[in-house]
């Protein structure tokens, strides 16, 4: 198949997808609303944490805009494996499967959908962000890098989700995992800074956490500029979720559409 | 010689903890031929069709569609036929021609070409109107023809359709029927349809195969499958019900009994519709007043009854809509039936 | 109609939807999984927070977000129920149930077992957890029994709101319309911090939620040092009492629907 041919199963593909999930206002309302919920709620309620000796901000809200980011990525991740796993439900998977529809076209046209409301939410964060008075130390440039690094975290969540989608074939199962995700954002450094955390056993593990490292990386945008550091590791996890993540989601389509 | 449009040899799907879905079918459908899979629910109509469409590994045997093996020569086989499987399979969240234009284009008509394809094809199955409503909005029976119309964009020679009308109000059942003949007919199209209802078969195929616990039972044109059953039965039912006994009695000189309504008695005649007069002089010699005389011929259920030793209507292996807690499906029948705007 | 009826209506309605809900995972699993995710990621995650000026509470940080993720857990055993109970509608099966039962109140007060039976539960595996992670009860068993009963009295006020919105609604979508309200009752109250420290919006809507009373009293029980107690109970009783007319509008309106 010609590289043309390619480009155009992917650019169907992907245009129903970006279709299909802002055609539901079930799936973008909330994944916007409850991010910004939690962050308003967070910033008002435990403002007072920024009186800790070494905390990195006067403004908890500017040190929780990173949670609304990362949030929202697992908003991705429930709406991918949603929409896999109707779309397996409904037979218009096996449907595709029996047009010369190839598997890496079927692969990039999912992720558009993902993509475009990752780039919905990453916008919004940011505008309310700014609107309320977060400065974004690194200036235009890092607004842009956060937006990216956003989607690139977005691309691995979602991407976990259309993985469990795809291996199990049911909506439920998908709705299942959505806490298991929730889990990995909240045993993170998301409500205080590693160094603060008091508990050695919760550290531990936020140590080990690569979410922690996500939120570090757009935290460290938002409050001290461009860290060199900060950003490699951010870069670094959420690039390897995303690999692995596409990498377990690219062999359970094979087996999906095990045809010959 | 023609060219057979289906082969399968000894074809065997069986499933992890379960019994063998399809085992060991042999089947011949030539071009140009409307095939009808009739059997009941579970029987193994569906699980063929998926092997036959190369979404499902046989366990075992043979199977060439178009000349293609369906294990080797996938994409061939793919490129060859098109298929409207048991569940419409539509995204709701797309309208009637969104749905054409991704299926057109995955099936690399473009632009214009594509625009101009998809629209004559939804014309065809009489979507024009509703073609820019999104699909949650349709009925069962629009549903099924948009399926349809999407199986036909890239003008394949051989169709499968599994189940095409189940949940159809009689209305729309009919309208499909009429588009798959006239497929048949006019485009020489090789149609492969699975059916759980004998009239569908009855009226649509050439051939009919009758499958049961993933065996062929029976196989041949209606026509001949009635006849190797061949008699008629003949029922009466007496005006009064008292002679009920003795009705049964004098019937039963003139052949083996058959089920009958509560109220009469009915008989497969020995030698034919030629007895019918000497059973009506022999009820008037007993003097029984006879309020109903009725000479059934032979259907394709007889022939499945003759066949398995049940009968296939209700043949079904415990479907999901016979348990307890019916209410679900019940909520959502009548969408299914909706006279369609 | 006997009284006896009453109670076996109750108890059928009942044994149900709790034999429903410990064999589907999918039910229990969530209604347990966020007030423990809450307790996990804040007892631990948060502690630090305790030794900002102004922050005093004697029992430990520990115990301040147990009295938090206590009444959360008898709060969502209670708006889980109401799932159930839309779902039921939504199936028919409520339906069924409303013909077969001679005295239709009895099928609420049925489902109040499974959302006692919820929040009895979740509430027992946070307690053991939190005990585990060195949770310290100050309070002695009178100071208890008033936590529990606080405790239960949400369960009850949250299950009787979650099962008017679902009678009025009658459908699975309605389960935001009973999640929202009781989060944003839950979480516009001193949830990480205590009142006083509590800044901007969040500190106004405290001031005149209810809630706020509700934890205040439960934080004060668990350190042995009871506070305002009276008003607690009395907010609580007065929740409990408008559900209470609010489920039987709900029922109404789902027998006028048929």
């Amino acid at each position: 198949m010609s590289r043309s041919a390619l480009a155009l199963q992917v650019g169907v593909v992907a245009r129903r997808s970006v279709v299909r999930t802002l055609r539901q206002p079930a799936m973008v309302v909330p994944a916007l609303l409850f991010p910004l919920m939690l962050l308003s709620i967070n910033s008002s309620g435990l403002d007072s944490a920024t009186e800790l000796p070494g905390f990195p901000t006067d403004s908890y809200f500017e040190f929780a805009l990173a949670i609304a980011f990362v949030q929202g990525a697992l908003f991705s991740a429930n709406s991918a494996g949603t929409n896999v796993s109707s779309d397996i439900e409904s037979g218009f998977l096996a449907r595709l499967s029996l047009t010369p529809l190839r598997r890496v076209a079927l692969l990039l046209g999912q992720l558009a959908g993902i993509l475009a409301l990752g780039l919905i939410q990453a916008l919004t964060f940011l505008g309310v962000g700014i609107l309320f008075g977060a400065g974004i130390a690194a200036g235009v440039a890092g607004a842009l890098v956060i937006v990216s690094l956003s989607l690139l975290i977005s691309l691995g969540f979602g991407c976990i989700g259309a993985f469990v989608a795809l291996r199990t074939g049911s909506g439920e199962a998908v709705q299942g995992a959505f806490p298991l995700l929730f889990a990995a954002l909240f045993l993170s450094s998301m409500a205080l800074p590693r160094d603060l955390i008091e508990t050695d056993w919760f550290r531990t593990v936020a140590d080990w956490n690569p979410v922690s490292y996500m939120l570090e990386g757009i935290r460290s945008l938002v409050i001290t500029g461009w860290d060199g550091e900060a950003l490699a590791l951010g870069f670094a996890c959420a690039g390897g979720l995303a690999a692995l993540a596409l990498a377990a989601t690219s062999s359970a389509l094979r087996t999906r559409m095990a045809r010959a | 010689m023609s060219t057979a449009a289906i082969e399968i040899h000894d074809l065997v799907r069986e499933f992890k903890k379960g019994p063998r879905a399809v085992d060991g079918i042999d089947l011949r459908v030539e071009s140009g031929e409307v095939y009808g899979f009739l059997g009941p629910n579970g029987a193994g109509k569906s699980t063929t069709v998926h092997m036959l469409t190369t979404l499902l590994p046989p366990t075992s045997g043979t199977a060439r569609v178009a000349g293609h093996d369906v294990v080797k020569e996938g994409a061939a086989v793919r490129a060859a036929i098109g298929a409207a499987l048991q569940e419409a399979a539509l995204d709701p969240f797309l309208t009637g021609r969104e749905h054409m234009k991704l299926q057109t284009a995955l099936h690399g008509m473009r632009g214009e070409d594509g625009r101009r394809r998809g629209d004559s094809l939804l014309e065809r199955v009489g979507l024009t109107d509703a073609a820019d409503r999104k699909v949650r909005g349709y009925s069962g029976g629009m549903k099924r023809r948009l399926d349809l119309a999407l199986a036909l964009v890239h003008r394949p020679r051989i169709l499968f359709l599994d189940e095409p009308t189940t949940g159809l109000d009689p209305q729309s059942r009919s309208a499909l029927w009429a588009e798959v003949q006239r497929l048949a007919s006019d485009r020489g199209v090789t149609v492969f349809l699975t059916t759980q209802y004998l009239e569908e078969a009855d009226v649509l195929a050439d051939r009919v195969g009758i499958i049961d616990h993933g065996r062929i039972v029976a196989e041949g044109t209606p026509d001949a499958l009635k006849a190797e059953i061949g008699r008629p039965s003949v029922e009466a039912i007496p005006a009064d019900p008292a002679n009920l006994p003795r009705t049964k009695e004098v019937l039963a000189r003139f052949g083996e009994a058959v089920a009958a309504s509560p109220k009469g008695a009915a008989v497969r005649l020995s030698r034919g519709e030629a007895q019918l007069a000497e059973v009506v002089r022999a009820l008037d010699a007993q003097e029984i007043a006879v309020e109903h005389l009725q000479l059934h011929a032979p259907t394709l259920d007889d022939v499945f009854l003759a066949k398995t030793g049940r009968s296939l209507e209700g043949a079904g292996d415990g479907a999901p809509e016979h348990a307890a807690e019916a209410a679900p499906s019940e909520a959502t029948s009548p969408r299914l039936v909706r006279q369609e705007a | 109609m006997s009284r006896a009826s009453f109670g076996s209506v109750a108890l059928a309605v009942g044994w149900r939807s709790v034999h429903n809900y410990f064999r589907n995972p999918a039910m229990f699993v969530p209604g347990l999984m966020f007030p423990l995710f809450f307790f996990t990621a804040f007892a631990g995650g948060l502690s630090r927070v305790d030794s900002v000026p102004g922050f005093d509470y004697e029992a430990g940080y520990t115990a301040f977000v147990y009295g938090f993720v206590l009444l959360q857990a008898s709060a969502f055993g209670g708006i889980f129920t109401g799932f159930a109970i839309a779902r039921d509608f939504e199936s028919g099966f409520s339906r069924r149930m409303m013909l077969a039962a001679p005295r239709r109140s009895a099928i609420v007060a049925g489902y109040w077992i499974p959302a006692l039976t919820r929040a009895a539960f979740n509430v027992a595996m946070i307690t053991v957890i939190a005990l585990a992670a060195g949770l310290e009860i100050l309070g002695g068993g009178l100071d208890l029994l008033g936590l529990y009963t606080l405790a239960l009295l949400v369960n009850a006020a949250a299950m009787l709101f979650g099962s008017g919105v679902a009678m009025r609604l009658r459908t699975m979508q309605a389960g935001p319309a009973m999640q929202v309200p009781a989060f944003l009752a839950l979480f516009l109250a001193p949830v990480w911090v205590p009142y006083d420290l509590l800044v901007g919006w969040v500190h106004a809507a405290a001031t005149v939620n209810p809630i706020t009373l509700v934890l205040e009293a439960g934080r004060g029980f668990i350190a042995g040092d009871p506070v305002k107690v009276l008003p607690a109970f009395a907010v609580t009783l007065a929740l409990a009492a408008l559900t209470v007319l609010w489920a039987r509008g709900g029922l109404r309106s789902a027998e006028r629907a048929g």
